[in-house]
């Protein structure tokens, strides 16, 4: 029995070896420029597709562009600095907040109501959060200026495509965005590996020093060129878009009715690789903020 | 010749034998499977195994292959149930090779064609022959009912220790035949609604589409399917580790009353799920109240037994000595110990989801709930694989310091894994997600390491009986007359 206590202790010694060191990313991985512009914008022509796992087809009868990335940290940090100088947002119990219209509400089975009036957008003094603010203005910790904003809430992406007049694109948009017309599982293709995206135990240079759910990676960082080392594939999706699987859950933009929840897609650095296939569905309510949701915006083609 | 048929009879015709056979079938499904995912799969292993072994794993696929691999490991496990029932109920001697041949060779049918089919290209044939082998398993299950249908004269309770009725109805052969008759239906209410409204061509998991407002009837019935199956597993379990340790007396006649109740409260109120969610989840939790009662008492009246035993011969005992008692052996003590761990690792956990389910767990991803019920409904079925083999280990007869060790390390191993899933799955209770590395790691390496225990102490076991079976009268041997006396008789 002693024996076998013994060798239990002895057990638990060597796998409390085993668990990695933590620590803070290598300072030139966060701050890289992977060369591919968070400003630039591209369009998805109308027509078909195939939606969702069982490949439903789906017409979208309309020219529209999306971001080529997520929102970045500097991007965000602009908006919110412009909109409270001009007061669209404002300051409240630790949070910026804005002005939501409400959805409309049915007293449906677990479903709880968002009514108008102002709504949380981005959390202060939050240690979670890449911005910081001095009670005048927001600025990004130095190093995530080209990370995808994360944080934010859908509230506060709604915000921010209102504020430059875009808007958030629906599921529909944004799977056809991701996967094209093909019907593939994955933006690059069929399967997915580690340097196609960063997802949790994908291997990047970020979860060699933070551990397995590491760390979001700059935007455009899976563009095929190789960084301290490490070499990506080139991964955008059939319309030249990056970041839309992994990295971080975006927000989009429907409401359906009897739930309050909002849906995100794409998959995070915190997910396992099949949850990055871009008929995945993610949810929370509209006022949750993670470091693991972000978002980009669409907009409208008019010639 | 005759030494490989005097083996196969005892795989395919000794209870003993046939028990290995389906441990040994999941053991090594498990074996391959498991490398398809967690550290395995991290680790480049699964992609290794899926090349070597020609898999084609499609990712638009993926929830098809996991309801097949899971429906095929699901079959073994109720053959393993039927042919620990039907060695320990009393019936007449025509029903068992009837009731054992079916389900042998349906199990069997359901695991290589399910997972041929799921793994290995979809040939529909294979698909055919895996719902045949589905519905042998079904058949079988007819024929259990049939034998075990508690009203014949023979089986009345002569000795009054056991819970009975009125004229002698056996309570405990009831609550046998409640859960057959349960199991039946319950196999019906997800397999009439998956061929008829989903066909199989657009499969789902039950944990993706919890949040649905407005869930189909489909998706309604294979959520309510899978939990009452799993139920009604656990229920049969409790009655065989009931007739191991001879459970009977005053709570023994406390217990059967509530388990026939409870079984029968609870899946009805499943199956009312699809007309009416909100008033069928007010009747499971009743029902689920009558079921974990009876596991309490059988607790209570199998850790007394084993004190009562271990101190027989001591006179007068401190609470080191019952405890030592107690502890002595861990098969038997670790069957019924896993039973009140599952308290703290499921239903504790199950009860704080469904009190706090808007307030709490909704305020979640949904991602983050879907981590939450996969765990739970992973470790209730680990757990209950778990004393059944214990109990197995028994019937095979471990003695002796192998004893000790195999009781031991399942306990430790499977414990410390269930411990980090539940750690791992209520994460957001007490970390950030900013904050949780460290926790997700050292939970993760718990239920790692304690699935790698309990995993090669299975495989430590299957070997043991391997090499047995090159042994001219080995165990198997002795098992297999022993049986055959049985019939002689």
């Amino acid at each position: 029995m002693k024996r076998m206590i013994a060798l239990l202790a002895l057990l638990v010694l060597l796998l409390a070896g085993c668990a990695p060191a933590a620590g803070a990313p290598a300072a030139a991985l966060l701050t890289l420029d992977t060369g591919v512009s968070p400003e630039a914008w591209a369009r998805v022509p109308a027509g078909p597709f195939l939606m969702g796992q069982h490949e439903h087809e789906m017409l979208v009868d309309y020219d529209y562009e999306v971001m080529v990335t997520p929102v970045t940290n500097a991007q965000y940090a602009r908006y919110l600095n412009e909109a409270l100088a001009k007061g669209t947002v404002k300051i409240a119990d630790g949070w910026v907040v804005g002005h939501y219209d409400g959805d409309p509400f049915s007293n449906h089975r677990h479903e709880k109501e968002i009514a108008a009036g102002d709504w949380p957008q981005f959390p202060l003094a939050n240690e979670d959060a890449r911005l910081t603010f001095d009670g005048q203005a927001f600025a990004v910790r130095p190093g995530y200026e080209m990370h995808p904003v994360t944080m934010v809430t859908w509230f506060g992406a709604k915000g921010y495509s209102d504020f430059y007049g875009y808007r958030l694109p629906t599921e529909v948009e944004w799977e056809k965005a991701a996967r094209g017309t093909d019907g593939r599982a994955y933006p690059w293709g069929a399967e997915i590996a580690g340097h196609n995206a960063n997802y949790s135990g994908s291997g990047d240079p970020f979860e060699r020093n933070v551990g397995k759910l590491g760390n979001t990676t700059p935007v455009g960082f899976y563009n095929g060129k190789t960084y301290d080392g490490y070499a990506t594939v080139n991964s955008p999706s059939p319309y030249g878009l990056y970041d839309m699987a992994g990295n971080v859950w975006e927000w989009t933009a429907d409401v359906n009715p009897g739930a309050h929840y909002r849906f995100m897609r794409g998959g995070s650095r915190a997910d396992y690789g099949f949850d990055l296939r871009v008929w995945t569905r993610n949810n929370a309510e509209p006022h949750y903020a993670s470091p693991s949701v972000g978002f980009r915006c669409v907009r409208t083609v008019t010639k | 010749m005759r030494a490989l048929t005097r083996r196969l009879a005892f795989l395919f015709r000794s209870t003993e034998g046939l028990v290995l056979t389906a441990i040994a079938a999941i053991a090594l499904t498990t074996a391959i499977w498991s490398t398809l995912s967690g550290p395995l799969a991290e680790w480049g292993i699964g992609g290794v195994v899926a090349r070597l072994l020609g898999m084609r794993l499609l990712a638009a696929e993926r929830e098809g292959r996991i309801i097949m691999l899971y429906h095929t490991i699901a079959m073994a496990v109720v053959a393993i149930e039927v042919y620990l029932i039907t060695d320990l109920i009393p019936m007449k001697d025509q029903w068992r090779p009837m009731i054992n041949g079916t389900i042998t060779v349906g199990y069997i049918m359901s695991l290589v064609f399910g997972l041929l089919f799921a793994y290995f290209g979809r040939n529909w044939a294979f698909h055919g022959l895996f719902l045949f082998g589905q519905s042998l398993v079904f058949f079988s299950g007819l024929m259990l009912t049939v034998a075990l249908w508690p009203w014949q004269k023979e089986y009345r309770v002569k000795d009054p220790d056991y819970a009975h009725g009125p004229g002698g109805l056996d309570l405990e052969r009831l609550a046998l035949f409640a859960m057959a008759v349960a199991t039946l239906g319950s196999a019906l209410f997800g397999a009439v609604p998956g061929s008829y409204l989903g066909n199989g061509f657009e499969t789902f998991m039950a944990e993706n589409v919890v949040r649905e407002p407005f869930k189909t009837p489909l998706q309604l019935a294979v959520i309510g399917h899978l939990h009452i199956m799993l139920t009604l597993i656990a229920v049969a379990a409790l009655l065989i580790i009931g007739r191991w340790f001879d459970f009977r007396g005053r709570l023994h006649k406390i217990a059967m009353p509530l388990l026939i109740i409870g079984t029968v409260i609870i899946t009805i109120g499943v199956w009312m799920v699809v007309p009416t969610e909100e008033l069928a989840h007010f009747i499971i939790y009743g029902g689920s109240v009558f079921v974990l009662l009876p596991g309490a008492l059988l607790v209570g009246f199998g850790w007394n037994k084993l004190i009562t035993q271990g101190t027989a011969a001591q006179g007068k005992t401190n609470l080191v000595q019952k405890l030592r008692a107690l502890l002595a052996d861990p098969l038997r003590f670790g069957a019924l110990w896993q039973m009140v761990y599952m308290n703290f690792v499921v239903t504790f956990v199950g009860l704080f989801m469904a009190a706090r389910l808007d307030k709490v767990i909704r305020v979640w991803p949904a991602r983050e709930e879907r981590i939450e019920l996969t765990g739970h409904w992973h470790v209730l079925s680990a757990i209950i694989a778990t004393i059944i083999l214990l109990y197995y280990a028994d019937r095979a007869g471990l003695k002796g310091r192998a004893r000790q060790w195999f009781g031991w390390l399942v306990i430790v191993g499977s414990d410390l894994a269930f411990a980090g899933v539940a750690l791992f799955e209520t994460k957001r209770l007490y970390v950030s997600e900013a904050a949780q590395q460290p926790l997700v790691t050292w939970t993760q390496l718990a239920m790692d390491a304690g699935l790698a225990v309990l995993m090669v102490t299975l495989a430590a076991l299957m070997v043991w009986r391997l090499v047995d079976l090159f042994r001219s009268n080995g165990r198997w041997a002795k098992e297999l007359s022993g049986a055959e006396q049985e019939v002689s008789q």
